[in-house]
């Protein structure tokens, strides 16, 4: 309970602040995915496809 | 229920840290970063793939050099997490996220080891493990020998600590051809040799600021004329050795103009700090030489990347 109160009492800064954070750690996660994906790619080439069934 | 209102408001600040949320923007945290150095990592890096022959895929090599800047900046968050008290008295880096109280030590340290394992292991999975290890080696050596060591007890802090330094272009030729050759050993050596006039430049100039906050660097243990003299004999063994591309033959003809040039100019620097030791004059010529140590070293790589990244290449000999 004194915990959502914590919470609730952020002033209008802290909740851009906050909300800046999050966009830049959802920005960081899907360059991580992005990133995997392409290297995976990059490395396996035309052999992505060939694989033994 | 007045009390109770205040008494959250007296707590909020404190009730924001221990509750994990954060109060730093997300600039302070690219702060932590050291920007900066990070930069000049990604630079003498980028040489040391660029220099050394691979027919590795550009998206691996440039996912390889991104872990390599982020390992960097993991080793500037993670230093800045351990010298936040010296940060603090300092001039040049009281404004630093963690002393500015704009972002906990905690954090700092999170984000730093969480960048560090990172990249390490993003590093080791897109390239190869010699390199991962490498860079992991560059970190530990960064954060534990130097910030965490060395600095604070030696006067030799910054002629060790910076090998960490001088590692990034042989993490990165590790990274492209999965061995270490003489080329990148050539320019650790050469970022190595010309960190001590760099760095012993700048702290004649703002020998103040070390002294206040206890860093034996060498001008305030052994004196300004000791290090002016330390100054000219690294300067001297760094200007022949800037030369060592050419000689080995990855060093073009534009390369041997520059490095020739460049450590004339290295070296009538250090002449003149060597010999002008008092007032305004002394300080003018060591604040000189700290800015153009930074220009001789961008200098020697921006050419070996022109040679060797765009083609204008031409041997010295044969």
């Amino acid at each position: 309970m004194a915990d959502r109160k914590t919470h609730q009492s952020l002033t209008p800064e802290e909740q851009k602040r906050r909300r800046k954070r999050s966009l830049a750690l959802a920005l960081t996660l899907g360059t991580l995915v992005l990133l995997f994906y392409v290297v995976t790619i990059a490395k396996l080439g035309p052999g992505v496809l060939q694989r033994p069934m | 229920m007045s009390t109770m209102s205040n008494s959250l408001a007296e707590t909020h600040v404190e009730s924001l840290a221990t509750a994990g949320l954060s109060q730093g923007d997300v600039s302070d945290f690219f702060a932590l970063l050291k920007p900066r150095v990070m930069f000049l990592v990604v630079f003498t890096a980028l040489v040391g793939m660029v220099v050394s022959p691979s027919n590795v895929h550009p998206v691996v090599a440039f996912v390889s050099l991104l872990m390599i800047a982020v390992g960097g900046g993991a080793s500037g968050a993670l230093n800045m997490w351990w010298d936040a008290d010296i940060d603090a008295v300092m001039t040049r880096t009281r404004k630093r996220p963690i002393p500015a109280g704009k972002i906990q030590p905690g954090e700092a340290l999170a984000f730093g080891v969480t960048l560090a394992f990172g990249s390490v292991i993003i590093l080791g999975l897109v390239s190869n493990w010699l390199a991962a290890g490498l860079l992991a080696f560059t970190i530990f050596f960064y954060v534990v020998v130097y910030s965490m060591w060395l600095k604070r007890t030696t006067q030799q802090n910054i002629v060790i600590g910076g090998a960490a330094g001088a590692l990034p272009p042989i993490v990165a030729q590790a990274a492209v051809t999965g061995h270490v050759a003489l080329d990148s050993v050539v320019l650790f050596a050469i970022i190595f040799m010309w960190t001590p006039p760099h760095f012993w430049a700048l702290a004649l100039v703002k020998s103040g600021d070390y002294q206040r906050a206890g860093i034996p660097m060498m001008p305030n243990v052994s004196g300004p004329d000791a290090t002016r003299f330390q100054i000219l004999a690294y300067t001297i063994l760094l200007a022949p050795l800037g030369m060592a591309p050419v000689a080995l033959g990855f060093g073009g003809l534009a390369y041997a103009i520059m490095s020739l040039v460049g450590g004339f100019g290295m070296l009538a620097l250090a002449v003149q700090v060597y010999r002008l030791r008092q007032g305004e004059p002394a300080m003018r010529v060591a604040q000189q030489l700290f800015g153009f140590s930074i220009l001789y070293l961008f200098l020697l790589f921006a050419t070996l990347l022109v040679e060797h990244g765009f083609g204008f290449f031409r041997p010295v000999f044969g």
